[in-house]
């Protein structure tokens, strides 16, 4: 795979935005903004994505750190799980006293 | 001279109106950014700092027109004094110009306006720290992302660096009427309602200048020039920025929508 230049607006990084809401356990993924470092991120993913009570934490990672797997490899990546059936923990049989698994 | 109890009633609409003005105008003004802004996070963060400042001003508005007793709601106090019943100070009616002299002037004012809102948070007054309690975490909001900007611009480029220095230059002089003492600070002080403005100075200064140091920028000498928007002294630029802000009440009164 060739190596892809930083995504870039003038000098300014691109920055994948994680927020975590106020009943939420994870962090999940919002969205992008441009910032020149890591402080001005968070500042600016506050403004664009917790204007309405989204969120209570934030999260940033520059977009040219995160490595994604190759989506023309997605056959042989991810097909062969599709008949794995057994690998769902479905075919157990669950005494009675057990109610909420 | 010995002041009577209207006379101090009269004296605590004029300050609560000081401050609501103060942040309604700065908050019309830096609308104006609105679908301007030089990135769209930015643009987006300008907008939420206007509506930030008016909703202040509405709750303090709203506060004084019970207190005054006429029956004037918040919006016939926005939408329908005239010019010289305006009590904002004269800093924040001064057109945007550029982005370096909005962000300094969000800087200067909301640094005072912190230090307000923390005085006010104790006022006898309790719908008054009400508002200031609720206020405060918004300003101390709007202080950071101005203190941030005027510090990456301040000591920025060469070009940067030269605009902010001419901003600072410009604004300066303004700051002085914030700390101008007043009879009407006087009584209300008396009564625990306020705080005088001219005891914030030292505060706001121990605040402002050593960002303004970090920022690589010159503290403009005080001249003898004193603005008095907040006694309804303004300058050229108030009209104009109040006949777009009232135009669709005068135009069609009473319209809601």
């Amino acid at each position: 795979m060739t190596e892809h230049a930083p995504p870039c607006v003038g000098q300014w990084s691109l920055w994948e935005i994680f927020i975590r809401s106020r009943n939420g356990l994870d962090h999940k993924h919002c969205g992008s903004v441009h910032a020149p470092d890591a402080a001005m991120a968070l500042q600016m993913a506050r403004d664009v994505y917790t204007r309405r009570m989204e969120g209570v934490s934030i999260w940033a990672v520059r977009a040219d750190q995160i490595h994604a797997s190759d989506p023309d490899a997605k056959p042989e990546m991810f097909d062969p799980a599709d008949d794995k059936i057994y690998r769902h923990p479905t075919f157990y049989k669950l005494p009675d006293e057990v109610d909420s698994i | 001279m010995k002041s009577t109890p209207s006379d101090r009633a009269a004296a605590q609409i004029d300050y609560l109106l000081r401050i609501a003005d103060s942040t309604l105008i700065l908050g019309q003004r830096v609308s104006e950014w609105c679908g301007h802004g030089p990135i769209l996070e930015e643009d987006i963060a300008l907008a939420n700092t206007a509506l930030d400042l008016i909703g202040q001003a509405r709750l303090v508005l709203g506060h004084a027109g019970r207190l005054d007793g006429r029956g004037r709601d918040e919006d016939e106090l926005a939408f329908l004094r005239a010019e010289g019943e305006f009590r904002n100070v004269t800093m924040v009616e001064l057109p945007n110009y550029d982005f370096a002299r909005t962000v300094l002037r969000n800087f200067l004012f909301c640094s005072f306006l912190l230090r307000l809102w923390q005085a006010l948070s104790a006022s006898r007054d309790a719908e008054l720290a009400a508002i200031a309690a609720k206020s405060l975490k918004e300003t101390r909001y709007h202080v950071r992302h101005a203190a941030d900007w005027t510090l990456r611009l301040g000591d920025g480029t060469e070009e940067s660096n030269a605009k902010m220095q001419t901003a600072l230059d410009d604004l300066w002089p303004y700051t002085a009427e914030l700390f101008a003492p007043s009879t009407e600070d006087d009584a209300v002080v008396d009564g625990g309602i306020g705080v005088a403005w001219s005891s914030l100075q030292a505060p706001w200064e121990a605040s402002v200048l050593p960002v303004l140091a970090d920022a690589t920028l010159r503290i403009p000498v005080r001249g003898a020039f004193l603005s008095r928007g907040k006694h309804g002294i303004h300058g050229e630029h108030l009209g104009r920025l109040l006949a777009e802000m009232q135009f669709l009440q005068r135009a069609y009164p009473g319209n809601t929508w």
